[in-house]
């Protein structure tokens, strides 16, 4: 199989996995926790390029280490969770570039998803199918209590065991992510889909859909046109999406 | 554990604390079937932390027993999220887990028709809003609804019929309700018993002979007058 159609299914998947997590991200204005937790990643991706393994397994453990780190310090501090976040992620990018080689700095700042290997696109086909039936099993009960703690807490839910879940699953996306558009730009691509379905979609249904297809097309497109252009795979990732946010602006109500 | 027959909600010695300020102290009330318990006290008196304490998301101290097997509704003072994403009220009501009978009955119970169960809940008016809320906090059966300051964003007309369709349920389902609430009014006509809480309760009883001017005056820490207009 070539290394074209690999990179395309994995980015398929990893952009409707985004795009459909990210639709419940949106909903409590967390889309930008997924910049700062990307640029966490960044040693991790460091360690991976040096060593030659999968990027999304050296990145996985950075960010949960990030998140942990997070919480442990707002508990200790009770400073704001933005400042923490600042924090600790720049110190990452700052590890990062301690032995980052110099010459694949591109990789870890912008991704590049064509040296999926095989093995690497099915444990990532795996991986966002983990994230995609784990979000639509909890869909209700975590809009629920990002909506409101009070009205889940009515309803019974223990709000504290779904977000640690949402969490994970948002450490997941993340670590999948940077193998496509690296570790810069991860925000964009759990951010713009869902703004674009937002500005479409009249109800829920058509919005998280919209979510998921938006991020879908926006990854084969990036991934088509880095095939025929040669520029990076990730950048044009995230402008195809934005192009289809454009489009989308003058049925915003 | 409550195990009387009557008796829904037990609180004792109830405190809360948070970030190292003591919000609430010393409060201990009972609330019985189908009593309609108004909370009333100025703004920052802790009234709607007391609500989140019985909800169980506020840590506190003190004890909070609830009947075994109460189904509580809950219908919160606003909703600021919500519009985030596209969500119409049909979506929002199925977000529930017993949701009940269809959607379009339970808009009718609050008086609203069915064209906006397809609407999105960013569209809809506050008063319109509001009953939505009420609606959905209706549709699991709930034994107690615990309602957080009903009037806001409401305007004068609409007020009233809100009023009457809590007095309306209350004597349909024989629903038991806590309001809180810094209105009078909705003390005079609705409720059974009243707790005046300024971070400790300060008078706690029925409405007529617990609202005298002197324990207004200790509620509110200046003189209220209270005039109540009798209409028809």
């Amino acid at each position: 199989m070539t290394s074209f159609v690999l990179s395309l299914v994995s980015g398929v998947f990893i952009g409707g996995a985004a795009g459909y997590l990210g639709s419940l991200m949106l909903s409590r204005r967390m889309v930008l926790v997924a910049g700062p937790l990307g640029h966490l990643t960044l040693p991790g991706i460091a360690l991976a390029l040096l060593w030659g393994f999968d990027v999304s397994v050296g990145a996985f453990p950075f960010v949960i280490l990030g998140v942990v780190l997070i919480w442990l310090l707002e508990m200790r501090t009770k400073l704001p969770m933005e400042a923490l976040t600042a924090l600790v992620f720049a110190s990452g990018v700052a590890i990062a570039f301690l032995f980052l080689p110099v010459d694949q700095a591109e990789t870890a700042l912008i991704g590049d998803i064509s040296m999926a290997s095989f093995r690497d696109t099915l444990l990532t086909v795996a991986a966002c199918l983990v994230i995609v039936f784990a979000v639509k099993w909890a869909y209700p009960k975590l809009v629920l209590a990002n909506i409101s703690e009070e009205l889940a807490a009515a309803e019974r839910i223990d709000a504290r065991r779904y977000n640690l879940l949402y969490l994970f699953l948002i450490a997941m996306i993340v670590a999948l992510g940077v193998k496509m558009v690296g570790g810069l730009l991860t925000a964009a691509l759990v951010a713009i889909p869902p703004s674009a379905a937002r500005n479409v979609g009249k109800n829920l249904k058509q919005y998280t859909l919209g979510a998921t297809a938006i991020g879908t097309v926006s990854a084969a497109g990036g991934i088509v046109l880095f095939h025929l252009t040669g520029f990076p795979a990730g950048p044009l990732v995230i402008l195809v999406s934005a192009a289809i946010f454009v489009l989308t602006l003058p049925l915003a109500s | 554990m409550v195990d009387d027959d009557e008796t829904i909600l037990q609180v004792a010695d109830l405190k809360v604390t948070l970030e190292e300020r003591l919000v609430l102290s010393d409060v201990s009330f009972t609330v019985t079937r189908g009593e309609v318990l108004t909370i009333l006290g100025p703004n920052g008196a802790g009234k709607t932390v007391l609500l989140r304490a019985l909800l169980g998301v506020l840590p506190y101290e003190g004890s909070i027993a609830w009947r075994k097997g109460t189904r509580i509704g809950y219908v919160p003072q606003r909703l600021p999220y919500i519009k985030n994403i596209p969500m119409s009220t049909e979506d929002f009501f199925a977000l529930k887990t017993n949701a009940g009978p269809n959607v379009v009955e339970m808009l009718a119970t609050v008086g609203l028709g069915r064209e906006q169960a397809e609407k999105r809940v960013g569209d809809l008016s506050s008063g319109q809003f509001q009953r939505v809320l009420i609606a959905w906090a209706l549709a699991g059966d709930p034994h107690v609804l615990l309602f957080d300051e009903p009037t806001t964003g409401v305007d004068v007309s609409g007020e009233e019929t809100v009023y009457a369709l809590l007095a309306r349920l209350h004597r349909e389902r024989n629903l038991t309700m806590l309001i809180v609430t810094h209105d009078l009014a909705v003390v005079h006509r609705l409720s059974s018993t009243v707790l005046c809480l300024n971070k400790q309760p300060v008078c706690h009883g029925p409405p007529l002979s617990t609202l005298t001017p002197e324990n207004l005056q200790r509620l509110y820490g200046t003189e209220v007058k209270f005039y109540e207009h009798k209409h028809g």
